[in-house]
C-alpha cells in the first residue's frame, strides 16, 4: 500500500532527497566552488525527471488516500514548472557567478521551490495544497533577498514575504471555512458538497478567500502590488524563475483547485475569475505604459499575461483548461527567450535594465535584435506569432463559454499593452542613437534559449511537437 | 453554552485585527510579523472549532501543519528582516520604500 503510494510521488521524493543530500553535501565541504557544479546537476536533474514524467504515460494515479493525485493535467504542469526551472537555472550561472552570487544555496532552493510547485499541481486535499504553496513560497522568499548584501534585494525579499504571508493567510482562513462546511478536506469529497445552486454562504466565503490568497500567487489585480517591486529588486536571474515556473503552478493549483474541488458549482466562481481577468489585463497594459525599467516592464507584462490566462479559466469547460495550459507553455517560453536577452544587457560589466539604452541596437547586433523582435511581437500577440496563437485559443474557448464581453475586453487590452512592446522595438530600430549604448554579452546557453525561443515562436505556428494534443489530453483528465 | 458561532466569532475578529495591522501599521516590521502570526492563529481556532463540532480529526491535523509552518515561515521572515536592517540600518515600515511604481 505504502509502497504503491511511494511510486506516485517518486519524482517528488527523488528531487527533494536530492536538494537534501546536496546541502548537506556542500555544508560540510562549505566551498562555494560546488556552485557551477550544483547548477548542472541540479538542471540535468529536472530535465531528466521531465523526461520521465513526459514519457511515463498512464491513466490517473492517487496516493494517500487521494490527497495526492498525479493525472495528465498534473504531468503537463509538472514537464512545464520542471523544464523552465532548468533553464532559467542554466542560463543565471553565468551572470550569478560574475556577481558573486553563485552560492550553493541557489540551485537548491530552486530545487526545493520546483518540489513545491510539483506538490501544488498534484494537490488532491486542502492540506497537500497548503503545504506545497508554503513550500514553494518560504523558498522563494529566501532567492528573492538572496543578494544579501544590497537594500534593493533584501527589500523585494522583505515585500514579498509580508505580502505572500498575508496571502498564505486568506488562502487558509478560506480552507478552514471550506472544511468546516463541507466536513472535508479532499476536493473529491468538497465537490460532493459544492453542488450547482446549493452551495453555502460558508462555502462560497471560503471559496472567495481561498481565491484572493490564489490570485495573489498569481499575480492577478487586486492583488497584485508585490509584483513590480519585487521583480525590480530581485537579481535578475531570479526575476526570471518567478515569471515562469512559480506562475505556472500557480495557475495549475487555481485551475485544480476550482475544477476539482468546486467543478460542479461554475456558476458560484466565474464572475470572480471575470473580474480578476479584466482588471489584470487592463492594469498590465496600462501601467507598463509609463515604466522605462524592463525588469519592472515585464512585471506588468506578467500581470497582463495573467489576466489572459485566467480567461481560459474563467471559461469553466474543458476547452477553456486547454487553452489555459496552451497559454502557459507558450507564455513561458515567451519569457524565457525574453529573459536570456535582459540577462545579457549590461555596460562596462554591470547590468543596465532602463530600455532607453536600446536605441539604435539593432545596429550593432542585428541578429540578437531580430530575435527581441519576434520576441516583442509574440508577446504583444501580433499575428503570425506563436503569442497570437495563444490569445486566440483563450478568446475561443471564452466566446464558446459565452464570455463574450470578457473577449471583448481582452482584445482592446491587448491592443493598449501592444503599445509598449512596440516601444521596445521602435528604440531598437529608429530610436535616436543614445551617448553609451549597452554591450551585450552573451554566454552559450543565453544565446542558445534566446535564439531557441524566438525560433519556436515562429515554427510553432507550424509544428506544435504535440504540445497541444498533450494539453488537451491534460484537460480532458482536470474537467468532466 | 458556547456554540461554534462564538468560536468563529473570536477567530474571525482575531483575523480582522491581524488584516488592520497588516495595513494600518506604520512604525515596525516586527508589527507587521505578529499581525501575520494572529491571521494564522485566527485559521487555527476556527480548524480546531471546527474539528470538535464535526467530530473528525483531520482539523486537527491541519493545525499542527498550520503551526508548523509558521514557525518556518516566522524564522524566514526573521532572517530576511535582519539582512534588510543590515543594509539600511532601521526596520521601520516607512523605510522599506526604495522601489515606488
Amino acid at each position: 500500500m505504502i509502497q504503491a503510494d511511494l511510486t506516485v510521488i517518486l519524482p517528488e521524493i527523488i528531487l527533494a532527497i536530492y536538494a537534501m543530500v546536496a546541502l548537506i553535501g556542500a555544508v560540510y565541504t562549505s566551498k562555494d566552488g560546488l556552485g557551477p557544479l550544483l547548477v548542472w546537476t541540479t538542471a540535468g536533474l529536472m530535465a531528466l525527471l521531465a523526461f520521465g514524467i513526459a514519457t511515463q504515460g498512464g491513466g490517473t494515479r492517487e496516493a494517500f488516500g487521494g490527497m495526492f493525485v498525479d493525472d495528465g493535467f498534473a504531468r503537463f504542469a509538472k514537464v512545464a514548472i520542471l523544464l523552465s526551472a532548468a533553464s532559467v537555472l542554466l542560463m543565471s550561472q553565468d551572470y550569478m557567478a560574475r556577481r558573486g552570487l553563485l552560492r550553493f544555496e541557489y540551485p537548491l532552493l530552486v530545487a526545493l521551490s520546483a518540489v513545491g510547485m510539483m506538490m501544488m499541481v498534484s494537490a488532491g486535499d486542502l492540506m497537500s495544497l497548503y503545504m506545497g504553496l508554503e513550500l514553494q513560497s518560504l523558498a522563494l522568499y529566501v532567492v528573492a533577498a538572496l543578494r544579501r548584501d544590497s537594500a534593493k534585494s533584501t527589500e523585494a525579499g522583505l515585500k514579498y514575504f509580508v505580502l505572500g504571508a498575508l496571502s498564505s493567510g486568506l488562502l487558509l482562513y478560506g480552507a478552514s471555512l471550506i472544511y468546516g462546511f463541507s466536513g472535508t478536506t479532499l476536493f473529491s469529497g468538497i465537490i460532493q458538497t459544492a453542488q450547482a445552486g446549493e452551495v453555502s454562504l460558508g462555502l462560497l466565503f471560503g471559496l472567495i478567500f481561498l481565491i484572493s490568497g490564489l490570485a495573489f500567487k498569481v499575480s492577478a489585480v487586486p492583488f497584485h502590488m508585490w509584483t513590480p517591486d519585487v521583480y525590480e529588486g530581485s537579481p535578475t536571474p531570479i526575476t526570471a524563475f518567478f515569471a515562469t515556473a512559480p506562475k505556472v503552478a500557480a495557475m495549475g493549483l487555481f485551475a485544480r483547485v476550482l475544477h476539482d474541488a468546486f467543478g460542479a458549482a461554475v456558476a458560484d466562481w466565474q464572475q470572480v475569475i471575470v473580474l480578476l481577468s479584466v482588471l489584470s489585463m487592463f492594469l498590465g497594459a496600462i501601467a507598463a505604459i509609463g515604466q522605462r525599467d524592463i525588469k519592472r516592464l515585464m512585471a506588468f507584462s506578467s500581470i497582463a499575461h495573467m489576466g489572459y490566462a485566467l480567461i481560459g479559466l474563467a471559461a469553466g469547460t474543458e476547452l477553456g483548461v486547454k487553452s489555459m495550459l496552451m497559454y502557459l507553455a507558450i507564455y513561458v517560453t515567451m519569457n524565457v527567450g525574453t529573459f536570456a536577452f535582459i540577462l545579457m544587457m549590461e555596460r562596462d560589466g554591470q547590468p543596465v535594465t532602463d530600455i532607453d539604452a536600446l536605441r539604435q541596437y539593432s545596429r550593432r547586433d542585428p541578429g540578437k535584435a531580430l530575435a527581441v523582435l519576434i520576441l516583442m511581437f509574440s508577446l504583444a500577440g501580433v499575428p503570425p506569432m506563436l503569442g497570437f496563437f495563444a490569445k486566440f485559443g483563450v478568446w475561443q474557448a471564452g466566446v464558446d463559454a459565452g464570455l463574450t464581453g470578457l473577449v471583448v475586453a481582452s482584445a482592446i487590452a491587448s491592443a493598449i499593452g501592444a503599445f509598449y512592446y512596440l516601444r521596445i522595438v521602435f528604440y531598437m530600430y529608429f530610436g535616436e542613437e543614445n551617448e553609451d549604448p549597452i554591450e551585450t554579452r552573451s554566454s552559450p546557453v543565453l544565446w542558445g534559449a534566446l535564439m531557441g525561443s524566438a525560433a519556436l515562436m515562429l515554427i510553432g505556428v507550424f509544428y506544435q511537437f504535440g504540445v497541444e494534443g498533450a494539453a488537451a489530453a491534460a484537460a480532458a483528465t482536470l474537467v468532466n | 453554552m458556547i456554540g461554534l458561532e462564538h468560536y468563529l466569532t473570536v477567530a474571525a475578529t482575531l483575523f480582522v485585527i491581524g488584516i488592520f495591522g497588516l495595513f494600518l501599521n506604520r512604525k515596525n516590521v516586527i508589527i507587521l510579523l505578529m499581525s501575520i502570526e494572529l491571521m494564522l492563529l485566527a485559521v487555527n481556532i476556527n480548524l480546531v472549532a471546527f474539528s470538535s463540532f464535526l467530530d473528525d480529526l483531520v482539523g486537527q491535523v491541519f493545525t499542527l501543519f498550520v503551526l508548523t509552518v509558521a514557525a518556518a515561515e516566522a524564522a524566514i521572515g526573521l532572517a530576511i528582516l535582519v539582512c534588510f536592517f543590515r543594509n539600511r540600518g532601521s526596520i521601520a515600515v516607512e523605510d522599506v520604500n526604495m522601489m515606488k511604481g
